[in-house]
């Protein structure tokens, strides 16, 4: 039988809602805390499949440990990891401030993300490095990188490690293991993997932690990343932090609204998981859990810490431009400071009082480091990073023909 | 003893890596096959799979995971199998491996070399052709360098892989058996019988930066480099020209005071290079010297070089810039 041609049509993903819409995640399944099973180390990753599927969480609706991924961390582990988000979320008001103050160019912040990566600070030892992107902030405060430094490269001033020559928080700190952040997406992925296959080449013990946005897991990096991570089994773990959104464009446009990012990893058999990314106490276990397969020689884990970018995506979008208003408030995983808090209050071990009391305290802490920070100068005024630094270590010896435009610019 | 190109590359990777457990050789084909072009051949054998080894076909993935282990303390070596192929990885050279020291202030840097053979004169059509220097020259932080002869293709490759920065190594793929000079009809003199096939069997650099004058001369200086050092040669002599032939070797660090000095003393400049013309190296090379040497020329600068278009299959030899083009643009040069 024939029929004519039917005219073909171009399918454009579009989120479910836009500004003018009320928020709605009812599509959105959330299995229920303690629900998830957890796999023997070495699982493969085809026994594995339905869990990049599924969310690991631990932290129940009251604030309760359940399930089996419930590690038993101390209370003082807590505590701290409480402090930690604390410290970052406090950072990031700060900075957003010196930005609308003028003090720096640019800021981009974690806000509502801050469980990703202070958990995961935590279960990786000296030595091991992180591939990071603009919004894994938490990696270095967790790893008790002083937070003067941080702000001394956002405002460029005379003492900013990286001497002007970077925009705000793309930070560069190797003994804290956090390595230089590019600023064009996805290119820091395949280093990771790079950086594992080295210290396995090496005979080393130590690990990478590569780390990737929703959006830019549309990037050929990350392809490739994939196939050498799988093929060389790779020593690394491949973060996926899905915030639901690529400045303006929804998560649906990367993974072309089926599957899931962790689902991504079947195609090259790499064990693969998703993890509540606002509940601090999973996204610890199951770190734990990926970097001690690392650590045993068991290859790369992919895994998709499901969260939501509570702020814009920097200071030069505002994304009641593109969002429905409230979608925040209604995002169904919570808020990641408020969740830890609240466990610990169910557990004795804190109360509202002390926790404003510490927001305080913290809060304190900051602009001491700012205030010291401002003292040296900021991108606007007082000491500022050299001009003659422009023309350092573009190459280790500067050639004759640096040495002559050096000269040329009067430095 | 005599070598061809490819046997001083391979023996260069040997010595690099007998003298460093830190030095890495891999890319596609290039473990158990010992490559393509056989510049890798025994080296997995002698040194394992974990120095020596074979990637998926991926050029991104090959450079950006070089990029990382450089970083973690490794020196990479990788084969990109034709330069034609390297521009997946492009973004990883030049957003990545040529700033890394510079964005970090110093916290991390990426010793490493990025081999390829790049050039014409194989029937290799637009994809297995192309000469992409300048793509690269025109990058701050990297190093471009470019031997014409198996002595400084070992030499050369030693001195990259010594290096403490990113250094883009093109091997000029009609040149790995023998000095073509551009003559495709007539048979080529093996390197095995030719003096430049000389090359020490010991370790040995020949330093980046420094140009060599192949041929001294008074009337006319020829700046290039690669395969074009011998067309170059054959074009003067066809001319009956007296030229002092340059040959860069790096391109940058540039050697500007070897070149200045021969054009003050010639007066006259020649450029000649296989890739396209507009904002070639040549362009670069030209804009040196009639800023550093305009009150002693007595001529134009000139360029000889591919022509603009894409590189073609059936009429390689009317595109390639052979010697009877070099022969002209002298004599043109000569009658100014």
């Amino acid at each position: 039988m024939h029929k004519d041609p039917q005219p073909l049509s171009l399918h454009v993903p579009e989120p479910g809602c836009r500004p003018g819409d009320a928020p709605d995640f009812s599509d959105f399944i959330i299995p229920k805390a303690g629900e998830a099973r957890k796999p023997a180390l070495d699982a493969s990753a085809q026994s594995m499949r339905d869990m990049a599927f599924s969310i690991v969480r631990v932290l129940n609706k009251d604030g309760k440990a359940v399930g089996p991924w419930v590690e038993n961390l101390s209370v003082d582990q807590l505590k701290s990891g409480l402090r930690h988000m604390m410290l970052l979320r406090a950072f990031d008001a700060r900075m957003l401030i010196a930005q609308r103050q003028g003090k720096t160019s640019f800021y981009m912040q974690s806000l509502g993300e801050e469980a990703v990566s202070c958990a995961f600070r935590m279960t990786l030892k000296d030595g091991d490095m992180n591939f990071p992107t603009y919004r894994q902030s938490g990696l270095l405060i967790a790893g008790g990188y002083p937070m003067q430094m941080m702000m001394n490269q956002i405002y460029s001033n005379a003492e900013d490690p990286l001497k002007g020559r970077q925009m705000p928080i793309l930070y560069s700190a190797k003994d804290y293991g956090y390595f230089s952040i590019s600023g064009n997406l996805g290119t820091q992925y395949i280093q990771a993997v790079g950086w594992a296959m080295g210290s396995a080449i090496a005979g080393d013990t130590k690990i990478a932690a590569a780390w990737i946005g929703d959006g830019s897991t549309s990037a050929s990096d990350f392809h490739a990343s994939m196939v050498f991570a799988s093929a060389y089994h790779a020593p690394v773990v491949l973060n996926v932090v899905n915030n639901q959104w690529a400045i303006s464009t929804f998560q649906g446009m990367a993974r072309g609204e089926v599957a899931t990012f962790a689902a991504r990893g079947h195609g090259f058999g790499i064990p693969s998981l998703r993890v509540d990314g606002n509940d601090y106490l999973a996204v610890h276990a199951v770190a734990k859990w990926a970097a001690d397969r690392a650590r045993a020689g068991l290859g790369p884990t992919l895994i998709e810490h499901v969260t939501y970018r509570a702020g814009g995506h920097s200071t030069s979008d505002d994304p009641s431009s593109y969002r429905a208003k409230g979608e925040g408030h209604a995002w169904p995983l919570g808020d990641p400071i408020e969740r830890l808090k609240t466990h610990l209050i169910m557990l004795g071990a804190w109360s509202e009082e002390r926790q404003t009391q510490a927001e305080t305290e913290i809060m304190d802490e900051v602009r001491e480091a700012q205030k010291a920070a401002e003292a040296i100068g900021t991108l606007t005024s007082g000491k500022s990073s050299s001009s003659r630094d422009i023309f350092e270590e573009v190459y280790a010896v500067m050639p004759p023909h640096l040495v002559k435009q050096r000269k040329e610019a009067g430095y | 003893m005599r070598m061809t190109i490819i046997e001083a590359i391979q023996n260069a990777h040997d010595l690099a890596m007998a003298r460093d457990d830190k030095v890495v050789v891999f890319g596609e084909d290039v473990g158990f096959f010992g490559g393509v072009f056989r510049c890798t051949a025994g080296l997995q054998e002698k040194y394992g799979p974990s120095r020596c080894f074979d990637t998926p076909i991926s050029e991104l993935g090959i450079v950006g995971s070089a990029i990382g282990m450089a970083a973690y303390g490794l020196k990479p070596v990788v084969e990109i199998q034709f330069a034609d192929y390297v521009y997946p990885a492009y973004d990883q050279i030049v957003s990545e491996a040529a700033r890394l020291r510079h964005r970090s202030g110093g916290d991390f840097t990426c010793p490493l070399v990025i081999r390829m053979p790049s050039g014409g004169g194989i029937y290799g059509g637009q994809t297995h052709s192309q000469s992409p220097e300048s793509l690269f020259t025109h990058v701050a932080g990297l190093k471009t360098v470019m031997p014409s002869n198996p002595r400084d293709a070992k030499g050369l490759l030693l001195a990259a892989i010594e290096d403490p920065d990113p250094v883009i190594f093109l091997e000029p793929k009609r040149l790995y058996n023998g000095p073509f000079d551009g003559h495709h009809d007539r048979p080529i003199v093996p390197w095995k019988k030719h003096d430049l096939g000389d090359v020490a069997k010991n370790y040995y650099t020949t330093p980046l930066g420094k140009a060599e004058i192949v041929r001294a001369g008074s009337k006319v200086t020829i700046l290039t480099y690669g395969t074009m050092v011998h067309v170059a040669q054959a074009g003067a002599n066809e001319a009956g020209i007296d030229a002092e032939i340059i040959d860069l070797r790096t391109l940058i660090p540039l050697d500007t005071e070897t070149i200045e000095a021969s054009v003050k003393k010639t007066g006259r400049c020649v450029i000649v290079h296989e890739a396209t013309k507009t904002c070639g190296f040549g362009a670069e090379l030209s804009a040196l010297v009639q800023s550093s040497c305009f009150f002693y020329l007595e001529a134009p600068v000139t360029r000889v070089t591919g022509w603009d278009t894409p590189y073609p299959h059936a009429q390689e030899w009317d595109y390639f810039p052979g010697p009877a083009r070099v022969a002209q643009n002298l004599k043109k040069v000569m009658e100014v």
